[in-house]
């Protein structure tokens, strides 16, 4: 941090404090950032980023601590007022107007106006300017919409420099870019940063830190855990701190719900995956599911997990590849297919894709099974009740009762129930993405210890987690993802933090043949795992 | 992070639930706005009894419940469609286009063979046809996707003008009245069972069908999850499209049956007025009765004391001669504050 | 959660389908331009010297159509912003009536009273959408019912006659004040000054590009800080003065103020914003594309009446609503289509 102390930062936040209803989601976070310095923040899901970018940018306001910035304190009451303080935001998801011209949306609210009537060639002139500046060729008269995103989000960025923007915070700007869109974006930046405006950028992308970041903020759990230089730090490291974990330690019991697995898992897969292809994340997965294992799914934010699961649950149609269910070629054109194979799918995000919130515990619960339960498209309510019941109490499920709306129930009931609905139809395959996110440690426990003994009586279990040792405890076998690719595969005995952590991070690790290795260069030997950052 | 290694037991709470077999009222009435809409109904009711002289006949019940009976038997079509976050605006217009239908079939009777084929083509084919074209509006939100309001727009506009175009824009009279035996077509207008009107019975038999199917049936369960959450519902094997084309076709079909008894009560068919305004009368008793305009939730009792409100509503303002322009100020007035109730609910 | 499938794309291939996107965003700008270019040669070819006369131009085609043309002007506004107005017609019968009843004042009185009342209904629509957020058809459809009920209250339930002898029926004739416009009747003049207008206000103003801002991408305008509930206000505010400046036109036309007047107005006015080429999502319009859609609805009513004089085939007057239903049919799913491949998410 010494080359911070010459200059004043730009921007320091210290002690920074946010809690919403039940959760203390910012726990003394501090972050500070230079003139003209690129910074990245990085940490797993629920690790406070986006609170601490909502704080600085003037979506929430903070409960406690500090914030300073250009030299004096602020606290933002609105997205506006950071604007033309200085501070810009570039959402993940871009924030502007399809229909409306390049330059409209550059100037939009703002728009030079001669005689009260809006000055077209003005803008039109300016907006050009300010995006060739940034090197940036465009016609500013086209609609937005008839840009590609990378383009668009360049859009974004004049607006933001339009502002006299001082720091712009990126979330996630390259989620949706391609490898040539990204060096676009990165173009940018570096112009950016030429010009003495700061750069807060956010992704899960490591080998972007490391192209266009000078320093890098690291958090979890709402803390800061570390700031770094960029030079200074390895990406196993980097992936460590994030996960909380030390470089080399390996701790085999205690953290999770998982007992220690010992059966033998054969037969023909219940599902198989060959080169699976969904645009924009991806491109050449590889997987096979048997009946009675764990099996785990690692990598970071965007290499393509959910894709995976909602591929195989028959949610997205994959672009290219094949697939196999009980070693026969199928293909899963809705959900409703997917079920009738005998599978079942629990969302990472439960709110959105989990559950129907004014209904009630039970109706939530039987959705699925509903045709199953029916004579005559009418419910036997009897039975419905039975299995209810019988749920509620064999998973433990905390609710007033069965009538209860599910929205009421705390989000590891929730989730138990989410998980019955599952459950009650007998399944062949569970696909869990992010079981345990979100959920108190009680819960948690309780719903790993679910999936062990399901998987014992013989269900095929695809899991997907960010929790290293949730993956590593539970899982009979781990496939790592990396940018839309499967790069390694560890069987029981292979399976160590270090080893899916460095694969997670480099893309290297052993990887038992599914299928040939497509295109790509060679394996890397398994023996050699390295434990440093490039 | 340091959670004991041992498998969590699964003692299990006691269940603190009650099983409520049967009828339920605490269940009919679970949304307050229902339990409002039903004190709203009753202080109307006694006001009327207190202060309107001869309230209390059979004859004001008949003609209450008369008016009401079309804008109930439609309103529970809109409502299925309300709960899967849908609207259908065209249900006016289908009613004109089987108000005209049937009597197509009565008319030239005799061509048919025997009376009573015609008479069963008049009740058949214009519901069939309305259905049809419910099961186009859904179409046209499933597989064009198109915004439901924009959707049912076309039908609205150009339902109207079909039934125009099958009698030329003629107003049409009839008679049917059938045989002591075989009642005719008028019947379901006009007929009664022990002195109650027989629309009346229809609107009970649609409306304890349809409270009934939205509760017991695999297909209720299905409305209500799309209109909840339809991606996660989607996720849960609900057949979204399937549920969608349902709702619009059933919505098509009991539009039909309204037309039907419309045309029965005048014995005559006019293409410009059957079903004016019905959609916001429908929408109306739908909002007003508690169901939220933005689908997931949804109750059908709500939706028949929404519409016995605003009969009553206008009754009351009628009999106690307000005239119809205010009544209809009014009524406008309570479905904005109805909607707005909602809104402050939801939120 | 993810980002759309639509929106991402790669190399050439992207390009070319963003080149045929922008040819069909041509056709749908101009498309109504063309086909009412073609309309009108081929009707000077085919009807000579009886179609392009001044009596049919300005009195039989322009002036019966300057209702909607003022109506289709507000309701693009509305559209724009992805809202809808369905009370313009129940509006513009209200200030009908207030102008026929307030004709012995002399035209301006009339004229302002009319504009004044269509005002308020706009105002009152435009709060409850824009500062309590209530969805539009719910707020309208309310409006066309309480308007309907205030020409019924104004009128005493029967058309009112307008007086003569202040001159009121002039606002119809040939003559601002001591000038000549023959052979122009004034709504036209009035009409096409407004939608000149509209083009300065929609495509040189702040507030023009806001409309479109809004309706475009709601929450984009959101955080550029656009005042969204003040522009929403103002748009149905304009959109309820307008129809109440239809009223009066209506009125001096037609020498009545009726309380039945303006029927399915909304719809003519809704069908010919979109033909002129706004998306019914909002976020996309065109003022000139509008009058060029009214002018074509119109024109369409006006060939088929000159075809039934020449005998040519016999059509049923009562074909305008189907064909104006198949008519936005056509164009709304069209533009869904062209919405999708710019890569909007619609609705």
């Amino acid at each position: 941090m010494t080359h911070l102390d010459a200059d004043p930062p730009l921007l320091e936040m210290d002690g920074v404090v946010k809690t919403f209803p039940g959760v203390l989601a910012l726990d003394e976070a501090s972050l500070r950032v230079g003139r003209g310095e690129v910074h990245a923040v990085v940490g797993q899901n629920g690790a406070g980023k986006s609170t601490l970018m909502k704080i600085l940018n003037g979506a929430y306001r903070r409960d406690g601590g500090s914030v300073t910035f250009d030299g004096r304190p602020v606290d933002f009451g609105s997205t506006q007022e950071a604007q033309l303080a200085g501070v810009s935001t570039i959402f993940q998801e871009i924030n502007l107007v399809p229909y409306r011209s390049v330059a409209e949306n550059v100037f939009m609210g703002r728009e030079p106006r001669r005689f009260g009537l809006i000055n077209w060639s003005r803008m039109n002139r300016e907006a050009w300017e300010i995006l060739s500046r940034m090197g940036v060729s465009v016609d500013p008269r086209r609609p937005l919409g008839e840009l590609n995103i990378a383009l668009q989000q360049m859009v974004a960025i004049a607006r933001a420099v339009s502002f006299d923007t001082k720091l712009v915070i990126m979330d996630e700007p390259t989620s949706s870019l391609d490898d040539r869109e990204v060096e676009t974006l990165f173009g940018v930046i570096r112009e950016l940063k030429g010009r003495g405006v700061s750069v807060v950028f956010i992704t899960h992308r490591l080998d972007e830190l490391y192209a266009v970041c000078d320093r890098v903020t690291i958090m979890r759990d709402g803390k800061t855990v570390a700031a770094r230089e960029m030079g200074e730090v390895g990406k196993l490291e980097l992936v460590a701190l994030m996960l909380g974990k030390e470089v080399g330690e390996v701790r085999r019991s205690g953290a999770t719900g998982f007992g220690r697995r010992t059966a033998q898992a054969d037969g023909l897969p219940v599902v198989e995956l060959h080169d699976a292809a969904l645009a924009p994340r991806l491109h050449d997965a590889d997987l096979a599911v048997r009946p009675g294992e764990i099996v785990g799914l690692a990598g970071l934010l965007g290499s393509g997990r959910s894709e995976v699961a909602r591929i195989v649950f028959g949610a997205d149609a994959p672009e290219g590849g094949e697939m196999e269910v009980n070693g026969k070629p199928a293909k899963l054109r809705s959900p409703r297919d997917a079920i009738r194979e005998g599978f079942g799918f629990l969302a990472e995000d439960r709110k959105a894709d989990g559950i129907v919130p004014y209904m009630s515990v039970r109706e939530n619960l039987t959705l699925a099974a509903l045709p199953t339960l029916a004579k005559n498209g009418v419910v036997d309510r009897k039975r419905q009740d039975e299995i209810v019941d019988r749920f509620i109490s064999r998973l433990g499920i905390k609710t007033a009762g069965p009538e209860q709306t599910i929205r009421e129930l705390s989000g590891g009931n929730q989730q138990k129930v989410l998980l019955a609905r599952w459950l009650c139809l007998n399944p062949k395959l569970l696909l869990l993405d992010e079981p345990t996110r979100g959920i108190d440690v009680g819960a948690k426990a309780e719903i790993q210890g679910l999936i062990d003994e399901l998987a014992d009586a013989g269900l095929g279990v695809l899991m997907i987690s960010s929790e290293i040792e949730e993956i590593t405890e539970g899982s009979d076998r781990v496939v790592v993802l990396r940018d839309g690719k499967t790069v390694a595969e560890f069987g029981r005995d292979e399976i160590s933090q270090d080893a899916v952590m460095t694969a997670m991070a480099h893309g290297e690790g052993e990887r038992v043949g599914i299928a040939a290795h497509a295109g790509g260069g060679p394996i890397a030997d398994p023996a050699t795992v390295t434990a440093e950052g490039r | 992070m340091a959670v004991p290694t041992p498998r969590p037991a699964r003692a299990m709470e006691p269940l603190a639930a009650s099983r409520r077999p049967g009828f339920d009222l605490r269940a009919v009435l679970q949304t307050s706005q229902t339990a409002r809409a039903l004190a709203a109904l009753v202080v109307l009711l006694v006001y009327n009894v207190l202060f309107t002289t001869n309230f209390v006949s059979l004859g004001t019940f008949n003609a209450n419940l008369t008016q009401v009976a079309t804008i109930v038997i439609v309103a529970v079509g809109m409502t299925f469609v309300i709960a899967t976050g849908g609207v259908d605006l065209s249900v006016g217009s289908l009613m004109a286009v089987s108000g005209v239908l049937a009597p197509l079939f009565l008319v030239s009777g005799g061509q048919f063979g025997a009376p009573w084929v015609g008479l069963v083509l008049a009740f058949t084919v214009p519901v069939a046809v309305t259905a049809l074209f419910g099961l186009f509006n859904g179409t046209l939100v499933t597989k064009v996707g198109l915004q439901p309001i924009i959707a049912t727009l076309v039908l609205f506009l150009a339902g109207r003008g079909i039934a125009q175009v099958i009698v030329n824009g003629e107003l049409r009279e009839f008679r049917n009245l059938g045989s002591p035996l075989v009642p005719g077509f008028e019947f379901i207008g006009l007929g009664g069972i022990a002195g109650v009107r027989f629309q009346i019975l229809i609107m009970a038999v649609v409306v304890a069908v349809a409270a009934w199917a939205l509760r017991a049936t695999v297909f209720g369960r299905y409305v209500l999850a799309t209109g909840g959450n339809e991606a996660a519902s989607r996720l849960a094997g609900v057949p979204i499209q399937k549920v969608k084309l349902t709702v619009y076709t059933i919505s098509g079909l009991l539009a039909g049956i309204a037309g039907l008894i419309v045309v029965a009560i005048n014995r005559s068919s006019d293409p410009h007025r059957v079903g004016e305004l019905m959609e916001l009368d429908a929408i109306a008793a739908v909002a007003v009765g508690g169901t939220p305009l933005s689908g997931g939730r949804a109750t059908i009792l709500g939706t028949l004391l929404g519409a016995l409100i605003i009969q009553l509503l206008r009754f009351t303002l009628i009999s106690h001669n307000i005239s119809d322009g205010v009544a209809r100020i009014v009524i406008a007035a309570v479905i904005v504050v109805a909607v707005l109730l909602q809104r402050q609910r939801t939120s | 959660m993810s980002t759309s499938s639509l929106s991402v794309g790669y190399g050439e291939y992207q390009e070319d389908v963003r080149a045929r996107g922008r040819v069909v965003a041509a056709i749908q700008r101009q498309g109504a331009l063309v086909a009412l270019v073609a309309l009108v040669v081929f009707g000077v070819v085919r009807y000579g010297a009886n179609f392009s006369a001044p009596y049919n131009v300005f009195t039989a085609f322009l002036t019966s159509n300057s209702y909607f043309m003022v109506i289709a002007l507000g309701m693009a506004f509305v559209i724009m912003t992805g809202g809808i107005d369905l009370s313009v017609g129940s509006v513009a019968a209200m200030a009908a009536v207030a102008a026929a009843r307030l004709s012995p004042q002399g035209i301006l009185p009339a004229l302002l009273g009319a504009v004044a009342i269509g005002l308020a209904a706009g105002v009152i629509n435009g709060f409850l959408i824009g500062r309590f957020r209530l969805q539009p058809f719910v707020v309208t459809l309310a409006m066309l019912l309480a308007a309907r009920g205030m020409a019924l209250v104004l009128s005493n339930n029967a058309p009112v006659m307008v007086d003569f002898a202040a001159g009121f029926p002039n606002l119809a004739g040939q003559a601002i004040g001591p000038v000549s416009t023959a052979p122009v009747p004034v709504p036209v003049i009035v009409s096409a000054a407004l939608f000149l207008l509209g083009m300065v206000l929609l495509n040189l103003t702040r507030f023009g590009r806001h409309v479109l801002a809004i309706g475009g991408n709601e929450e984009a305008a959101r955080l550029a800080g656009l005042p969204i509930a003040r522009t929403l206000v103002v748009v149905y505010a304009m959109s309820g003065a307008l129809a109440g400046l239809a009223g009066a036109f209506l009125a001096a036309i037609s020498y009545s103020g009726a309380p039945t007047g303006g029927l399915g107005w909304e719809l003519s006015a809704i069908a010919a914003v979109v033909v002129g080429g706004t998306l019914l999502t909002g976020g996309v319009g065109s003022v000139g594309g509008t009058l060029a859609g009214v002018l074509l609805l119109g024109l369409i009513f006006n060939v088929l009446n000159f075809e039934r004089g020449f005998g040519t085939f016999e059509i049923n007057p009562f074909w305008e609503n189907v064909i104006r239903g198949v008519f936005l049919l056509i164009v709304v799913v069209f533009q869904s289509r062209l919405a999708r491949r710019l890569g909007v998410r619609s609705g």
